[in-house]
């Protein structure tokens, strides 16, 4: 736009921000689980979605009768989709659908964290801090677990500071803060600031303020990378567009070469306690685009990709008074894209007569969230069992990692 | 006079206590600056916001309820000519190339509406054309819980941030608003009552009694449509029979997590639903007025569950409304709820993790007063610990955004104001949750977000930065807490515009 100045360049931005972290290295892990170079991605569903909702189990008999207007069915308008005889999803999920099909999406249904209260919030910082109780808001496990990783190929000082880490959103989810040099990134909304300004800003920062300074950097870097992406539409992680605009930013800066491999995404508003047949159906639309998004941009890397989506604990078994269902315990999970071992509904299925439910109201948790994300850490990124139990997830030694998950 | 303690102390007293200095500021409160925020809770200065759409709830409800049903009659009457393949009664040609059934073309949606986000009730959650109300407006003018909604926000960004010198009040009452959050994303009903929500439950109550706000906030209809308790019956009252309809412990849950107790409050899930018995039929009057006048709180009696409920080891006889009245003004006066305010509020003025001596301080402040707000606030202004002249706090999008207005005079159209605390992720009244926004830096200094927030300085230095001298700029908002970093990266700087971004930008800009 103006002539050129003595002022500070992109050049120097980059490697101003590539100083401040001493162990940067580069986006490939050293010994990636059976020779690929694998993506890993975690989506928060925030609100606690509704497992039975999602994943009905038609085949269980007491199901009709505890979900009332809520209850699926095999057959009439918006019925439920086929998985195997006792399960079935919602009719808002036909990608997901297509890709059990072929092998590449698994269910892992009565699933929770170690979280037993119902708390939103106190859940979601268990479900994404790691740790056994609610309590520690420091780190995500997702980010100890980048710390953990065999690093790859280090990168000399003064080159670009790329992370391994990508947390999507204006706020980056807490599973993937910590420690760790994490990319930040959400559609822009406005003309971007020039690189000038952020030069000085960021000469500024390191003099004053090493908080600023660290966030500044890693904003700049992730800005630039995934500015392809349409602006125009307005949506948030609320709504189906925005879900599937998030997730495709997050894919294309995933399929680059020397792109994040780890990103953490969050979308909003599954606490369903009213009208839930209505919301559930557009959530669940939007999820299930913003799988599609993924499988669309990742192009190639999508066959070594994981995708983990969870949620921080599930709803009460029966409807509540109002054609929604208030704070329960189990839940389903959903496991996708080309590096899954899929076709499955994997869950040892508590059963939902009276005396099988959790305090008599929710369905009863009997797969622990930890033992997948552990199955996936080892057999797709590598990760050792001994960090994982002693770093990621701690406390968690008895939570074996589950073998399999990965194809 | 420069660098004296005073000037540092009124310096902080508009960057920590208030809404950010305007020129001028610093040297008017320089000779006395804790004694102008004190003067501040004595004088109980709360502005009020102005506006002719700035009605009370029950007026908006009735608007509201109107354009509900005027916007159903018009669908229904262009089913029924569709349906027919009969032209459009007024006479109005369809639009060319339109095939039957095709949805209006235009929505307008001025950012940052999100009307998917709406409840799935019928004739609320479809999209709103923008000829739907009465006298039928241009086409750009938005919907009408949409222009109620702007309206509300111009009369703060325009007005009540604008207004006093240093903004105590203000600040505490977006900290209540918060902490008592409400989403307009919930749907048009909350929409159009999220000022109003925040003018008639919190404002009037910012240096009254947090009792008396707990009540006003649990009766209010916004908050009644939010956490769904006007859909909540007692399973075994005469309503809940005859409808089949039951309990919905949302408002319930929250009163005691959030508003109240706090999460480690020591209450249960028994306690929970016991708790949402006893307010079954709180609710907000309907159209037809058959409780009542239309849009107002009203206890429906029908809906209660009878009988005496068991909240917290104590019993309360089922006396109606008093019923759920006694429970919250025991809740009010409740350790854990003293304990619980104290630390959101020294976490909010002082510092993320803030001392644990001076959060008891104020716990026992709480409790001794009986929940009384101005002796709280001014305790919290009497505090040494709360003076700290180290910057700690990072200013939220919302007190960055009112700081660059107030610095630089500016009054603007709700438009830019809502859409930038959108980019910067928080849109006004719209949390994810009933928790409200956080209130702590690691919160707010993600990379994207603070990219976002240059960008946003960006824009408002180049509207504004030509009619600035940035380094007088600084010296006049910022005072004594300026850095010589600051002052040298801003006379630096190759033109006045890109001074007054990083100015807005500067460390001491961004943190209070």
């Amino acid at each position: 736009m103006q002539c050129e100045t003595v002022s500070p360049s992109r050049r120097a931005v980059l490697g101003a921000s590539g100083a401040l972290f001493a162990w940067a290295f580069m986006p490939k892990f050293a010994q990636a689980a059976r020779g690929r170079d694998a993506r890993f991605v975690t989506i928060i569903l925030r609100g606690a979605l509704d497992g039975l909702s999602a994943v009905p189990p038609l085949g269980d008999p007491n199901y009709e009768a505890l979900r009332q207007g809520l209850a699926l069915r095999q057959d009439g308008a918006d019925a439920a989709l086929p998985l195997d005889g006792f399960f079935a999803l919602h009719p808002s999920l036909p990608n997901m659908q297509r890709l059990f099909r072929a092998g590449q999406a698994a269910i892992l249904h009565a699933s929770a964290t170690s979280y037993r209260e119902r708390s939103h919030f106190d859940g979601q910082d268990v479900l994404e801090s790691g740790y056994q109780a609610q309590g520690r808001v420091d780190s995500g496990w997702l980010n100890r677990l980048l710390v953990g990783l065999p690093k790859g190929d280090t990168v000399a000082p003064g080159a670009s500071s790329k992370a391994m880490g990508l947390g999507v959103g204006a706020n980056a989810p807490l599973i993937i803060r910590g420690s760790a040099p994490v990319l930040g990134w959400a559609p822009a909304a406005l003309p971007p600031a020039d690189d000038d300004l952020a030069a000085r800003l960021l000469d500024l920062y390191e003099r004053r303020d090493p908080l600023l300074a660290h966030a500044l950097a890693e904003g700049i870097a992730t800005g630039k990378i995934a500015t392809g992406v349409d602006v125009k539409a307005r949506g948030g992680p609320g709504d189906a567009e925005g879900m599937k605009r998030l997730a495709s930013g997050a894919a294309r800066l995933l399929a680059q070469p020397d792109g994040p491999r780890l990103a953490a995404l969050a979308f909003e508003g599954w606490d369903t306690h009213a009208q839930e047949v209505g919301r559930l159906a557009r959530l669940l639309a939007g999820l299930d685009g913003a799988l599609a998004a993924f499988e669309q941009e990742l192009g190639p890397a999508w066959k070594d990709t994981a995708i983990l989506v969870a949620t921080e604990f599930g709803r009460t078994a029966r409807i509540n008074g109002t054609d929604g269902t208030d704070h329960g315990t189990g839940t389903t999970a959903f496991l996708a894209g080309g590096a899954i071992k899929g076709g499955r509904v994997i869950a040892d299925w508590p059963g939902l007569k009276e005396a099988q439910l959790r305090d008599g109201r929710d369905l009863a948790p009997t797969t622990d969230l930890r033992a997948i994300a552990k199955g996936l850490a080892v057999d797709l990124l590598g990760a050792s069992p001994t960090l994982l139990a002693r770093d990621v997830f701690p406390g968690s030694d008895t939570v074996a990692p589950m073998p399999g998950l990965i194809a | 006079m420069v660098g004296s303690p005073a000037r540092l102390d009124a310096a902080l007293a508009l960057s920590r206590f208030g809404l950010g200095a305007r020129p001028g500021d610093i040297d008017a409160i320089a000779s006395d600056p804790r004694g102008a925020v004190k003067e501040e809770i004595a004088a109980k200065l709360v502005p009020a916001p102005q506006g002719d759409e700035l009605k009370p709830t029950p007026d908006l409800l009735k608007d509201f309820f109107a354009f509900v049903q005027l916007q159903r009659e018009q669908r229904e009457r262009k089913a029924a000519g569709m349906a027919s393949g009969a032209p459009m009664s007024e006479g109005q040609p369809a639009l060319p190339g339109a095939a039957p059934g095709t949805p209006p073309a235009a929505m307008p949606q001025s950012p940052p509406t999100d009307p998917s986000a709406s409840m799935a009730k019928p004739g609320t959650g479809a999209p709103m054309p923008a000829s739907a109300a009465a006298q039928p407006p241009p086409k750009t003018e938005p919907p009408l819980p949409q222009r109620v909604f702007l309206a509300e926000a111009k009369a703060r960004f325009s007005g009540t941030v604008q207004v006093p010198r240093i903004g105590f009040g203000e600040r505490l009452a977006m900290f209540w608003a918060n902490h008592f959050a409400i989403s307009a994303a919930k749907g048009p009903n909350v929409r159009i009552l999220a000022g109003a929500f925040e003018r008639e439950a919190i404002r009037p109550h910012v240096f009254g009694r947090f009792s008396d706000m707990l009540l006003a906030v649990e009766t209010h209809p916004a908050m009644l449509f939010y956490l769904d308790n006007q859909q909540s019956f007692g399973p075994d009252s005469v309503a809940g029979q005859n409808r089949n309809r039951g309990l919905n412990e949302n408002l319930a849950r929250e009163t005691l997590e959030l508003h109240t107790l706090g999460v480690d409050g020591g209450y249960s899930q028994a306690d929970v639903t016991s708790f949402a018995r006893i307010i079954t039929g709180w609710t907000v009057v309907g159209r037809e007025g058959r409780l009542g006048d239309p849009g107002s709180f009203t206890f429906f009696a029908r809906a209660h569950e009878p009988g005496p409920e068991t909240l917290l080891g104590r019993i309360y006889g089922d006396q109606g409304f008093e019923q759920g009245k006694a429970a919250l003004l025991d809740l009010a006066r409740h350790p854990a709820t003293a304990t619980h305010i104290a630390h959101k509020l020294a976490r909010h003025f002082v510092s993320d993790t803030p001392p644990a001596a001076l959060v008891e301080h104020l716990a026992a402040v709480f409790r001794s007063s009986d929940g009384d707000l101005a002796a709280l606030s001014m305790a919290l202004v009497e505090a040494d610990a709360a003076w700290q002249p180290e910057l700690v706090k990072l200013r939220s999008p919302l007190e960055f955004s009112v700081a660059m207005l107030r610095a630089t005079e500016i009054r603007p159209e709700p438009q830019p104001v809502l859409g930038a605390l959108y980019a910067m992720g928080q849109p006004l009244w719209q949390p994810a949750g009933p928790n409200g926004y956080a209130d702590t830096a690691d919160a707010w200094a993600s990379p994207e977000a603070l990219k976002t927030r240059m960008d946003i300085a960006n824009a408002a230095a180049l509207r504004t930065g030509d009619r600035f001298d940035p380094a007088d700029f600084v010296e006049t908002r910022l005072g004594p807490l300026l850095s010589q970093d600051t002052r040298d990266a801003v006379s630096r700087a190759e033109s006045r515009t890109q001074g007054l971004a990083i100015a807005f930008m500067s460390p001491e800009f961004q943190r209070r």
